[in-house]
């Protein structure tokens, strides 16, 4: 898929930016990354925007990302749109939560461009 | 891991830890930064370590793990992470010091078999100024780690509650 808009939701400007370079890292083509600093933005900007990817932390103030993620249900700009968390979180215990709440993808911080490459192309190719 | 198992090892095991916490700092800094941290030949004081990032941990282990570093250190240390030139410190560098500091929290506790599920980590702090003193509920003397980031010292003390 090229050309995409994204969403990454964290509540670090600075783990925002190094986000949106390890996917241009990855040869992925962004047309828009929109950003918000916590789940209960990133509903915001989901009411207000349509995007293909959305990219989510978890452990973040005012509403966490796995709060985020049950909430996506309600969004009609959310539905069908692959939610791939990015966490410190890496308990098998936080994956499967994360997984049965609809996430389609988990990486671990910290992580490396080929790690986010692995994870992202096949679900924007609809592999996964 | 059961309770009772990694109740024990949160009691006798931490000997052990002070490796991991080094091993879990080397390897975010080789990840996210592309730099190799190297062991500290000197005990490393908190003389000049005038920023300091704090994660605290709760749940099976209570805690507070804290990076120290110089101002420096801390502008460089964000300008690899972002790839991007930057001379002095300022909020970007307070936001990135926390991230590592997170970072570092997360690997270390997923390193220890039963406490990645059953211990949760807090946002970052960052602290700016070395005229402060830490008090915890804990007479335990702190984890303490001394490292060296391009030449200059870096600290990490893990203080346990219980």
């Amino acid at each position: 898929m090229d050309n995409i808009r994204v969403l990454i939701v964290d509540d670090s400007s600075v783990m925002r930016k190094i986000v949106e370079r390890s996917l241009r890292q990855a040869d992925i083509q962004i047309a828009e990354v929109l950003e918000a600093g916590n789940g209960a933005e990133g509903l915001g900007v989901l009411n207000k925007s349509k995007v293909d990817l959305i990219l989510c932390d978890i452990n973040m103030p005012v509403m966490d990302g796995m709060e985020f993620i049950k909430q996506l249900s309600a969004v009609e700009n959310a539905k069908g749109v692959p939610v791939v968390m990015i966490t410190t979180e890496g308990s098998e215990g936080h994956v499967v939560q994360a997984l049965s709440a609809g996430a389609r993808g988990y990486i671990r911080k910290p992580f490396t461009p080929d790690q986010v490459k692995k994870q992202i192309v096949p679900i924007l190719a609809g592999n996964q | 891991m059961n309770t009772t198992n990694l109740d024990h090892a949160v009691q006798h095991d931490r000997e052990a830890w002070a490796p991991l916490l080094a091993l879990s700092a080397r390897e975010v800094f080789d990840v996210m930064l592309g730099s190799q941290l190297e062991n500290s030949s000197n005990p490393v004081s908190g003389e000049n370590l005038d920023i300091t990032s704090m994660v605290g941990l709760a749940g099976h282990l209570c805690g507070v793990l804290t990076l120290r570093c110089d101002p420096t250190s801390a502008a460089r240390m964000t300008s690899k992470m972002l790839g991007t030139a930057l001379d002095s410190a300022g909020p970007e560098t307070w936001d990135a010091i926390g991230e590592i500091c997170n970072m570092v929290a997360g690997n270390f506790k997923n390193k220890i078999s039963g406490l990645a599920e059953t211990c949760q980590l807090s946002v970052p702090t960052v602290i700016t100024g070395a005229e402060y003193s830490l008090y915890t509920l804990s007479d335990d003397p702190a984890i303490e780690v001394g490292l060296v980031f391009e030449g200059r010292p870096l600290m990490l003390s893990l203080k346990i509650h219980s």
